[in-house]
């Protein structure tokens, strides 16, 4: 059976990505999770795990080229496959390529929905099975699970949430309060018809959706959370005020390096983006308001712990061991530790997430 | 999701989030409503090029015609800022500030010093420059840098879509008497922009595209050009870092001078006639805090020392393409010395 | 009544003496630059601007001091700024032609002749935007009355019907050139009625003359009947700058000195009709020449502004 290694959607605006280098070679034994190549787009630059086990038979796009998302970048196989299948299949792909359409290059479906008076923007992927809704932590937005929510997607219907005051939704958040942001979770899941969803929640996001579980425990069939806040430990206040503070490039790009284990991956088009999200009217009182909801002095000022101990839904903690940000706090049993990623967990060890989200 | 729209929409768009926001900002120009008060249709126009169709209506009482009378209408944009309103006066071709030009030399911009700094004028002058429209010599320079020399102006040179509302929009909230370039060959070009307001600060230069081999430096228009060049040479091994400054006053020195630092050469590109503009301000900003990073002659890609020509075939020969940017990019690369 | 006529006097006995004064201290050498003395129009400024308070803006022209102190721009900050002192109205960065104080509307002494009447299309159209009820008035004089911009301001007043005035002070020279040369029509105010508006004639050497047209003028803005040009007519006492040796003009300045004196007509009205008494003008006298003098005294200990000012007030923020 040959697999097609496709270019990656990596964000919703994502229409084409270079192959800056391919990490895996022609004759490599890989599992699920390998890295394969590194991608760089308009906005990010990732890497491409393997979407399956076998040898990777034959790479189609070179180093250097610039592919449609969708188009088939390489072949994986088992070592049986004949080679004539191969190289009819690579063939293929590579006219595909040159023709520069690629068939059945869907999308997410994005929306906005009216919650207590505000609009929440999201996006979803996928069509059939359990509902996952990904909440973002404080000063993201939907699209910082680009790389996890097409995973997912493969057998479940995945909702992308703008919490108030983020990405394209109405910036302002009340009070900031862990139960204004928890209300708008569980709106969200009004508006959408949706009686049960698994709730993946990073840091803030990750407060927000256990309060949402709390209010309501029927809603929610599972909690996954990414480095939570609210469960004891220390926080990096200098890291939250001076994202909140920044105003250019240069003020705010020290910051970021506080997100990463690998402080390559603090790029400007990360630090613009971030900005042009800062720069929108209103944020700047968000971002002042939420600080309120997370710090108190320089401490945590969430305890999420407390909130999680009233609900009875499974849960399960990923933590980037070298989290910069919220470091792990908690001696929880059930936390599962990944190696070599920060605070953005889903963004530097996307499969380990998938993983522990589909568990 | 992200949403497109045209350059055109971008300044129209700010303008009207501005109205909503702020009742003390008010649009004047020629045509700005374009049949107020002849027997046709209201609104008919929004200025020559359509930038201020809608607002009329939308804000009665606060979109002006005037009669074309660039001198009595910019200076009276002036007159109401220096009491309490935030006016957007548009001026049709950047070749008409010659027959208004004392109103923004000598009265706006010295207020604020020649009164010891008691004095705020925060009026926008949004006009439209540039070649490539056969609009031949009297409707087609770049003369944002004669308002770059003058202290007291800011100047303002958006080069898409993005850049441009986020930039009026900061443009008319700013203190200072604001001098908002528009490119004529932009207005029907597209970007992402987002739907809510948002600001540019001025004096932070956007770096459009990373590399370290070269430096192109390049305003207005020129900077989508300079990054299809940079892609160009991208093929050939040469990894270009695109600059677009944004504002030429403030001009982000610090931003281009790091560039030069890391990668030793400069191509300024600059669509203004070549004496006494934005390459030769760069160029000798470069020369003078970065002399010792340099590894070749800075180039500077201009037009020549001519009047904007009529004739397709002239005017295609003045601009500079990205050809032009090409080699000189490749000249200071291959440079030996 | 006699409250207005008092501050009258007093406004224009200010002027008199602060003109005289600069003029005195100008040939000692100690003030920098150039000055444009008003001294002899002194009811032009008054005349008009008793009719104003701070909702109402004014734009002047390089002969700029009488609008300044009939604004009620402090004298003390005046002189200051004449002498290039810190302590000025314009903390010694404008100078003679420069005097501002935007609290007061005063929108400057203006170095460019015709460089005001356009913007106070903008003042009054930001107090009709404004419901405020106040109006604009541009000062210019018959030099002005030629500019492209004047003109233009005037069509523009008129077609977007604001509530401004125009006062073209003909003191019969633009720097050397006599008016009656260089004004093709007879009278500036007969240019109005190109432009829509009433135009007005006024001897300016009688206050009560320019009080009288300028107060329907103003009243009529205000109701949102549009701009009026009025044109006051008078002689100079001085050159065009201070150091011109006005050999371009006769004795017209004797003749007016002797019998045409705005102050002198209007000290012997208003004592004649018993409105006022000579005592309590002498008193005003007296008061008006002790803040002069201080005024000259304090500006001259005042200090200097030093390097550190070189640079700032260019911009709010940059």
């Amino acid at each position: 059976m040959i697999r097609p290694v496709t270019m990656p959607k990596w964000g919703l605006s994502m229409e084409r990505g270079r192959i800056t280098a391919w990490l895996a070679a022609d004759g490599d034994e890989v599992v699920t999770g390998d890295d394969l190549a590194e991608i760089d787009t308009d906005k990010i630059a990732g890497t491409l795990e393997s979407p399956g086990s076998g040898v990777l038979r034959c790479v189609v796009a070179a180093a250097g080229e610039d592919v449609p998302v969708g188009g088939t970048i390489a072949l994986l196989a088992d070592p049986e496959t004949p080679a004539e299948e191969l190289d009819e299949a690579a063939r293929q792909a590579r006219q595909e390529i040159d023709a520069g359409a690629i068939a059945g290059d869907e999308g997410p479906v994005t929306g906005t929905v009216e919650v207590d008076g505000r609009s929440l923007a999201y996006a979803t992927l996928g069509t059939e099975g359990d509902v996952v809704v990904l909440v973002h932590g404080y000063g993201g937005d939907k699209n910082s699970w680009l790389f996890v929510q097409e995973p997912l997607a493969e057998h479940r219907i995945v909702h992308a949430l703008d919490l108030p005051g983020h990405g394209e939704s109405t910036k302002d958040v009340g009070d900031g309060s862990l139960g204004t942001l928890a209300d708008a979770v569980l709106g969200f899941l009004d508006a959408l018809g949706v009686e049960r969803a698994h709730l993946v929640g990073h840091s803030l996001g990750g407060a927000v959706v256990v309060a949402a579980a709390a209010k309501a425990p029927h809603r929610v069939e599972k909690l996954t959370l990414l480095a939570p806040a609210g469960f004891g430990g220390p926080v990096n206040a200098r890291y939250l005020r001076g994202f909140a503070t920044a105003t250019s490039r240069r003020e705010l790009k020290p910051h970021l390096a506080a997100l990463f284990a690998d402080p390559d991956l603090v790029t400007r088009r990360l630090a613009d983006d971030l900005l042009r999200y800062k720069r929108l009217d209103g944020v700047d009182r968000v971002l002042t308001t939420l600080l309120g909801t997370l710090l108190d002095g320089d401490a945590q000022a969430i305890d999420a712990a407390r909130l999680l101990s009233t609900v009875d839904v499974p849960v399960t903690f990923v933590w980037g061991r070298e989290d910069a940000v919220l470091p792990p706090g908690t001696t929880r049993p059930d936390v599962e530790h990944v190696d070599g990623a920060g605070h953005l967990v889903h963004l530097e060890a996307p499969g380990a997430v998938v993983a522990a989200i589909t568990r | 999701m992200a949403r497109t729209i045209s350059y055109r929409e971008a300044i129209n768009e700010a303008l009207a989030q501005e109205m909503a926001r702020d009742e003390s900002v008010i649009v004047m120009g020629e045509d700005n409503a374009g049949g107020a008060g002849s027997p046709g249709e209201d609104d008919a126009w929004g200025g020559v090029l359509g930038v201020t169709k809608g607002l009329f209506h939308k804000f009665p009482g606060r979109v002006l015609d005037t009669p074309i009378s660039e001198s009595a209408f910019v200076g009276a944009a002036i007159g109401a800022a220096t009491r309490g309103q935030r006016p957007v006066a548009e001026l049709m071709f950047i070749d008409f500030m010659g027959v208004c030009f004392d109103q923004i030399f000598n009265q706006a911009v010295k207020f604020r010093y020649m009164f010891g700094g008691n004095a705020r004028t925060p009026v926008v002058i949004r006009t439209m420059y540039g070649a490539g429209l056969r609009a031949a010599a009297q409707h087609s320079q770049c003369l944002y840098p004669i308002f770059t020399h003058i202290p007291g102006l800011k100047v303002v040179v958006p080069s898409n879509p993005y850049e441009a509302k986020g930039l009026l929009i900061q443009s008319i909230r700013d203190d200072d008497p604001v001098i908002f370039c528009e490119h004529k060959a932009l207005y029907d070009t597209s970007g992402e922009v987002p739907e809510d307001s948002y600001t540019i600060p001025f004096g932070e230069a956007n770096v459009v595209r990373d590399g370290d081999d070269v430096t192109i430096v390049a305003i207005g228009r020129m900077v989508a050009m300079a990054e299809g060049a940079a892609n160009d040479l991208a093929a050939s091994g040469i990894e270009a870092e695109v600059i677009d400054p944004r504002t030429t006053s403030p001009l982000d020195t610090e931003t281009i001078l790091e560039s030069v630092e890391k990668t030793g050469r400069l191509v300024v590109v600059d669509e203004a006639s070549p004496r006494c503009n934005l390459a030769t301000d760069i160029s000798a900003l470069v020369a003078k805090e970065a002399f010792g990073s340099l590894r070749a002659p800075i180039e500077m890609v201009t037009p020549p020392h001519t009047p904007v020509p009529f004739s397709d075939a002239l005017e295609d020969l003045y601009i500079p393409d990205a050809q032009k940017v090409l080699n000189a990019a490749k000249a200071v690369v291959e440079y030996r010395r | 009544m006699t409250d207005t006529l008092r501050e009258a006097y007093r406004v224009m006995r200010t002027i008199r003496a602060f003109e005289e004064r600069v003029h005195e201290e100008f040939a000692t050498g100690e003030i920098p630059g150039f000055v444009h003395l008003y001294a002899g129009e002194e009811a032009s400024a008054t005349g008009v601007c008793l009719h104003l308070d701070d909702r109402d803006a004014i734009a002047s022209t390089h002969r700029g001091h009488g609008h300044c102190i009939a604004k009620g721009v402090d004298v003390h900050a005046m002189m200051a700024e004449i002498y290039g002192r810190k302590t000025g109205a314009c903390r010694g960065k404008g100078g003679s032609m420069h005097i501002a104080d935007l609290a007061k509307g005063m929108l400057g002494a203006n170095g460019i002749v015709g460089g005001g009447p356009p913007l106070i299309c903008g003042t009054a159209l930001a107090a009709k935007q404004q419901n405020t009820g106040g109006v604009g008035v541009a000062f210019f004089g018959d030099g002005a009355s030629n500019q492209g911009t004047t003109l233009e301001a005037l069509n523009l007043a008129s077609v977007w019907n604001l509530p401004a005035i125009f006062v073209a002070e003909n003191n019969g020279y633009a720097e050397a050139t006599s008016s009656a040369w260089s004004v093709a029509s007879d009278n500036i105010a007969d240019r109005a009625a190109g432009f829509g508006m009433p135009g007005v004639i006024v001897d300016g050497f009688d206050f009560f003359a320019v009080h009288e047209a300028a107060g329907e003028a103003v009243e009529r803005a205000r109701e949102g009947g549009g701009p009026t040009l009025i044109e006051v007519k008078f002689t100079r006492y001085f050159g065009h700058f201070e150091g011109d040796q006005q050999t371009y003009r006769a004795g017209e300045v004797a003749h007016a000195r002797a019998t045409l004196d705005c102050l002198k007509r209007f000290r012997d009205r208003v004592t004649d009709s018993g409105e006022l008494d000579g005592p309590l003008l002498d008193d005003i006298d007296a008061e008006v020449a002790k803040l002069i003098e201080d005024a000259v005294s304090a500006a001259k200990a005042a200090p200097k502004p030093t390097k550190e000012d070189l640079e700032t007030d260019v911009y709010v923020s940059y």
